[in-house]
């Protein structure tokens, strides 16, 4: 009825720790920085467009402004939280380890959408599935390049032909007359 | 009675053979996406949801809460075989599910867990179908001020009763509805914080947010976890379901509490998580033999499930009478039927009459085709996690780039999606929720409109808030819940000045 493969939970905290690139609290106080000068553009063109409370009710602007400013408020009180816990978390937010597999799964995936605007989304989806395959999960080639075939055609088949949903096709496609 | 009329016309329209072949579909895919790892309810519908553009309203609903109802029974899987909750509610499955499954006793933690979710989804339906209606023909009478209430209510329990920091609650709402405002302005025509995009006219889609969020994400923290999946395997027999069913009714007290909690917890928003373990809880302090708990016993598996499916269900009460979701999972279900002009709310009841019943017929259908369903296809599903990542991994991606592109036909958007892909990791491995900034982003505009008619209505006065018994006590307990930690904290000190003067 049931069987017995070792269940093991995903080990990250074996002996041999990965050094840590980033500490939580550095990303965090980054994070909020960043969001304290989205709430100051956001609040200032709300400013510019109008934030007062007109005879009728709010301007345009009104609800925008008051927003920016709670959540620039939010935001320096995170940073301030990172700055006075600065020496008490020392929590990884990335080890070396983590960053190579992430940048492994998102440059592939930054790639594929510049070939979706190039060379169309089923062209990109074959070369993403094919290589991710090969590349990153070290299956062998014939495999890897067989399913990406099968993906990719039933992609098509299923948007293009079936459902009618219109998607980015670029200089192959339109070799087929599509 | 009225509803039960009009649920047998619901069935009608579901009982021909193309909607039960979507339903099967949905579910399958649902399961495929609940099992996987990473994936759970919200993504899987986000995911999935380009699939349904083409397809007339009724049958899209039909698909999506089929694959809604999948992931609910996937994550199942996952929790009791491999110890790996899909969802933050499934977590509580996994203190007995998953020493069941190292005793040799999958199966019958699977059965358990299918059929006390059914029983959970199954009081929910029965509590929409008889006070949805009402609810709805209540909310009719409702003007601006009324659902400006309701909204700020929902946005106040959020900061009010989250678990999270509170700051990080409130950065990611506002964050929320501040991207809902962006582009042009419904009441007044201006646009407003585009600095001159053309792409940022149309505003930026909640979908596209969604999927990106949810979708690319998950992808990454997948991939930075590396996911070392080896689990139990099993199939389940017949024998084996119908000796779980029979140990069933023993359990009725938990099932029924379960279930009571899970319904009350599911209308307020955010309530699954904290229904699962409440549940389990429940069933711990109220066993008359305590011991066992955390090392595999079949209510410590019932309980949470119960509660927790009744609360995944009973969060679409809300969403259907009122059009405010209770759970993210039903905000992108509520975006998903924006998609197609329908406005969910009271006046859905009425105006689109056959729709909303077709959907209530729906979910009595699909849980039950789904049950037997995943029981009789475990180990299918259970292999399915033997797939290697690194061909799931591109493959959803490539369908998120579909669902982000489809829903206004602009490269713009995809790139927009990796953007919230981004930041969907950080806020997640910064413990920021993406809960309050799903809700933000799909309440936020009509919010504003409602703030903004009732100013109208009322010449620009604050007081249209209190201005009857409804909205005052709406207004009043939303102001109540956004303070209410400070309450709280406040009583309590009070509480111990008054005892140590006694």
């Amino acid at each position: 009825m049931s069987s017995h493969d070792s269940a093991t939970p995903p080990s990250h905290d074996g002996p041999i720790r990965s050094r840590t690139l980033v500490r939580t609290s550095t990303v965090d106080l980054i994070t909020c920085a960043l969001l304290l000068g989205l709430a100051a553009l956001l609040g200032w063109d709300s400013w510019r467009t109008g934030a007062a409370w007109a005879p009728d009710g709010p301007e345009a602007g009104y609800f925008p402004f008051y927003l920016a400013l709670l959540l620039g408020a939010a935001s320096l009180f995170g940073m301030a939280r990172a700055i006075l816990s600065h020496d008490v978390i020392t929590e990884a937010f990335l080890t070396r380890d983590q960053i190579g597999r992430v940048a492994a799964v998102f440059l592939p995936t930054l790639a594929f959408v510049l070939l979706t605007q190039v060379l169309g989304i089923y062209v990109a989806s074959f070369l993403l599935v094919a290589g991710f395959m090969t590349v990153v999960g070290r299956i062998r080639w014939w495999i890897s390049l067989f399913t990406a075939v099968v993906f990719s055609g039933l992609m098509f088949a299923v948007f293009e032909i079936a459902f009618n949903v219109i998607m980015p096709k670029g200089p192959l496609e339109a070799a087929f007359g599509y | 009675m009225e509803a039960l009329g009009l649920l047998l016309q619901g069935f009608q329209v579901l009982l021909t053979v193309d909607k039960l072949l979507l339903m099967m579909l949905g579910l399958t895919l649902g399961v495929f996406v609940g099992v996987l790892p990473g994936l759970g309810g919200p993504n899987g519908v986000a995911i999935l949801l380009p699939l349904t553009f083409s397809m007339d309203p009724t049958s899209a609903i039909v698909m999506l809460s089929c694959i809604y109802w999948g992931a609910l029974f996937g994550g199942a899987i996952t929790s009791i075989l491999f110890n790996i909750p899909g969802e933050a509610w499934s977590v509580a499955t996994t203190f007995d599910g998953y020493p069941m499954a190292q005793k040799g006793q999958a199966a019958e933690a699977l059965t358990a867990a299918f059929t006390s979710s059914f029983v959970g989804s199954l009081a929910a339906v029965l509590l929409i179908t008889f006070v949805a209606p009402s609810v709805a023909g209540f909310a009719l009478r409702f003007g601006p001020p009324e659902f400006f209430a309701v909204y700020l209510l929902t946005f106040c329990s959020f900061v009010g009763l989250g678990r999270e920091a509170r700051h990080k609650i409130v950065i990611s709402m506002t964050l929320g509805l501040l991207l809902t405002g962006i582009g042009m302005d419904t009441v007044s025509g201006q646009l407003r914080m585009t600095f001159g995009f053309t792409d940022l006219l149309r505003g930026i889609n909640f979908l596209v947010a969604v999927i990106g969020l949810f979708g690319i994400s998950e992808i990454l923290l997948t991939m930075e976890e590396r996911l070392a999946l080896r689990g139990h395997a099993a199939r389940i027999s017949l024998k084996v379901v119908f000796r779980t069913w029979a140990s069933l009714p023993r359990y009725w007290a938990t099932l029924a509490r379960s279930a009571v909690i899970g319904c009350w917890l599911g209308v307020t928003p955010g309530g699954a998580i904290a229904a699962s373990f409440m549940g389990y809880n429940l069933a711990k302090r109220f066993a008359r033999d305590k011991t066992g708990f955390g090392k595999g016993r079949i209510d410590g598996v019932l309980a949470p499930e119960t509660a927790a499916h009744a609360a995944g269900t009973a969060a679409l009460l809300p969403m259907l009478a009122l059009g405010i979701p209770g759970s993210g999972t039903a905000a992108i279900l509520l975006g998903g039927l924006m998609v197609w002009g329908l406005n969910p709310g009271p006046l859905m009841f009425v105006e689109h009459k056959e729709f909303v019943w077709g959907t209530i017929a729906s979910m009595y259908l699909g849980n039950v085709v789904g049950l037997v369903l995943v029981l009789s296809t475990v180990p299918l599903f259970a292999a399915v996690l033997r797939v290697p990542f690194a061909a799931i991994a591109p493959m959803i991606i490539v369908s998120c780039a579909i669902g982000a592109y489809a829903i206004q036909n602009a490269m713009f958007d995809v790139w927009l999606m990796l953007g919230f892909g981004v930041l969907g990791y950080v806020f997640k491995k910064l413990d920021i929720p993406l809960a309050p900034l799903t809700l933000a982003l799909v309440l936020g505009n009509r919010a504003e409109d409602a703030f903004r008619l009732s100013m109208i209505g009322s010449g620009g006065d604050l007081r249209v808030f209190w201005s009857n018994g409804l909205v005052g006590t709406l207004t009043t307990l939303a102001l109540l819940l956004l303070f209410w930690p400070a309450i709280t904290g406040l009583v309590s000190r009070a509480g111990r000045l008054v005892r140590a003067d006694a």
